[in-house]
C-alpha cells in the first residue's frame, strides 16, 4: 500500500505453485496486491510483506493452494488473547467481552465504519 | 412482479442522516446503528438490474445507498448484526451462510433474472464465492473496496481496476480517526490516571509550586496527544515500521517540549519524555488495530519487544521523578 510498509519478513503467508490453477481469484480479492502472476500462468507471491493476513485469498482460493494463519492485526486483541488464554479477539461486536476500544475504531457494536479501520467501503472522505 | 413488497430506498442523505453519521463516528447512540436486513429497491430496477450486497450497519447502509444515486438496482442487505463489512465477514456474520440465506429468504430469486451478486471486496475474508455458488448457485463477484468505486465497477462490466481493488488509509481517512482514539485513551480506567499522575507531581515537587506538580500529567497529556493524534495524522512520515517506534518517537518529542517549556529540572524532563514516549507507543501499537495495513504476526511480534521496553521506561520515570524530588 502506498507509503505504508509494516515489519517485514513475518506474514505467514505461503502458496504451493504446485496446486495453483492459476485462476487469480486471489488477484481480485487480495487489497494489497500481494499477488502477481508469472510466466508459468500461476499465481505468485510478489510482495509477502505488504500482506495484512487477512485471508481473504486463502477462503477464496478453491484449490487449496494457499495457506496462512489469519487473523485481526490489532494489539489490543491480541494482548487480550494472552491475557485469557484465547484466540486474539478483536472487540469488533463487544458483545463477547472482548475488547473494544482500539479494535474497528473503537465502538463495540461495529460502530465505526470508518474505512479505516474497518477497511468500510466508504465514500471518498 | 410483485415489486411493491420490496421497499425504496433513496440514494439522497437527508440531514438526518449526516447527523447520525457523526454521532455514530463518535460512539453516541450505537443502538440505532442497525438498519432492517432485507431486499430493497435503488431506482427503478429491473430483473437484469444488478444485486449489490452489504451489511445492515447503519453507516454502510447509508453510504452505500448514497453511492448509488442514478443507478437501477437491487440492495440485499445482510444481517451483520449492525457491524460493517469489514469486521463483520472477520466475524463469520457476513459469511457463506448469511448470503444465502439472505437471498433466499427474501425471494430474491424471483425479483432478478440472473444469478450474480455484486459482494464488497472486503467481505472475501469471511465469503468464499466457489462455496456459496456450489451451494446456492449464487454467483458472488467482489466488487471494489469502496462503495464510491461501485458505478464505475458496474459502468465497467464488473470490471474492477487495480485502484479499485487497494485499500487506502489516506489524511483524510486517518484524521477521522483521531478523535476516537482520544476518547479510547480516556475510556474506562484510565480516565483515573491523570488523576494519580497529579498525586505523583504534588509528591515528587514538595512544596515547589505550579508548574513542577504538573509536569508528570502535561508529560501523560503529550504521550496521548503523540500515539493518538500525532501517530494517525503523521502515520507515513514517522521514520520506523514498527507502530510502538512511531509512537514512541512522536511521544518523546512531545514530552521533552513539553518539559522544556514547563521549566522543569533536569531529570524530571527525562522522566517526562520517557512517560510520554511510553504512553505514545503504547497508543501508537494500539492504532494497529484500525490500520488496514498490520498483520497480526507482526503486531505481535512488536508487542514482545515494545511492551517489555514500555513497562521499563515507566519505571525508570518513576525513580527520576523521585531523585529529582531529593536532589531539590
Ligand atoms: S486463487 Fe488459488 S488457484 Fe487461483 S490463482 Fe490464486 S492461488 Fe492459484
Ligand atoms: S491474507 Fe489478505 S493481504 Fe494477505 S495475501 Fe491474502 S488477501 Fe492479501
Amino acid at each position: 500500500m502506498n507509503g505504508f510498509r509494516y515489519l517485514s519478513g513475518v506474514a505467514s503467508l505461503r502458496l504451493d505453485a504446485e496446486k495453483c490453477t492459476g485462476c487469480q481469484v486471489c488477484l481480485a480479492v487480495c487489497p494489497h496486491a500481494v499477488f502477481g502472476m508469472a510466466e508459468d500462468r500461476r499465481a505468485r507471491i510478489i510482495d509477502l510483506d505488504a500482506c495484512m493476513e487477512c485471508g481473504a485469498c486463502a477462503n477464496n482460493c478453491a484449490f487449496d493452494a494457499i495457506s496462512l494463519t489469519p487473523g485481526v492485526g490489532c494489539a489490543e486483541a491480541i494482548i487480550y488473547g494472552w491475557m485469557h488464554h484465547t484466540e486474539p479477539t478483536c472487540g469488533c461486536s463487544g458483545d463477547d467481552g472482548s475488547p473494544a476500544s482500539a479494535c474497528c475504531g473503537g465502538l463495540p457494536t461495529g460502530a465505526t465504519e470508518d474505512p479505516v479501520s474497518c477497511g468500510e467501503p466508504q465514500a471518498p472522505a | 412482479m410483485n415489486m411493491p413488497d420490496v421497499p425504496q430506498v433513496s440514494s439522497e442523505l437527508a440531514w438526518r442522516d449526516r447527523l447520525a453519521r457523526w454521532t455514530l463516528r463518535c460512539g453516541i447512540r450505537r443502538n440505532r446503528a442497525l438498519v432492517k436486513s432485507g431486499l430493497y429497491r435503488v431506482g427503478e430496477p429491473a430483473p437484469e438490474s444488478p444485486v449489490i450486497v452489504t451489511a445492515n450497519y447503519r453507516m454502510t447502509f447509508d453510504l452505500v445507498r448514497r453511492d448509488l444515486a442514478g443507478i437501477d438496482a437491487w440492495l440485499l442487505v445482510l444481517d451483520t448484526r449492525g457491524v460493517n463489512v469489514w469486521c463483520a465477514a472477520g466475524k463469520g456474520t457476513f459469511g457463506d451462510r448469511e448470503v444465502m440465506l439472505r437471498a433466499a429468504v427474501t425471494g430474491l430469486e424471483r425479483h432478478v433474472s440472473h444469478r450474480v451478486l455484486v459482494l464488497p471486496q472486503l467481505s472475501a475474508t469471511g465469503v468464499s464465492a466457489a462455496k456459496v455458488r456450489a451451494t446456492s448457485g449464487w454467483r458472488v463477484v467482489f466488487g471494489p473496496v469502496r462503495s464510491g468505486d461501485i458505478a464505475a465497477f458496474l459502468a465497467a462490466n464488473m470490471k474492477a481496476t487495480p485502484q479499485m481493488r487497494a485499500i487506502t488509509f489516506t489524511l483524510a481517512e486517518r484524521i477521522v480517526l483521531v478523535p476516537v482514539e482520544l476518547v479510547g485513551a480516556f475510556a474506562g480506567w484510565r480516565a483515573l490516571i491523570p488523576f494519580g499522575l497529579l498525586a505523583l507531581g504534588a509528591l515528587v515537587s514538595l512544596g515547589d509550586s505550579g508548574a513542577t506538580i504538573a509536569q508528570p500529567l502535561v508529560a501523560y497529556l503529550a504521550g496521548v496527544a503523540g500515539g493518538a493524534a500525532l501517530v494517525p495524522t503523521l502515520l507515513p512520515w514517522l521514520p520506523g515500521h514498527a507502530l510502538s517506534l512511531k509512537g514512541a518517537e512522536a511521544g518523546a518529542v512531545l514530552g521533552l517540549f513539553a518539559g522544556l517549556a514547563l521549566g522543569a529540572p533536569p531529570l524530571s524532563i527525562g522522566a517526562g519524555t520517557l512517560l510520554s514516549g511510553a504512553v505514545a507507543s503504547y497508543l501508537g501499537v494500539n492504532f494497529t488495530g484500525a490500520t488496514p495495513y498490520t498483520s497480526p504476526s507482526g503486531v505481535e511480534k512488536e508487542l514482545r519487544v515494545a511492551l517489555p521496553l514500555m513497562g521499563a521506561a515507566i519505571v525508570l520515570a518513576g525513580v527520576l521523578w523521585v531523585v529529582q524530588a531529593f536532589l531539590g
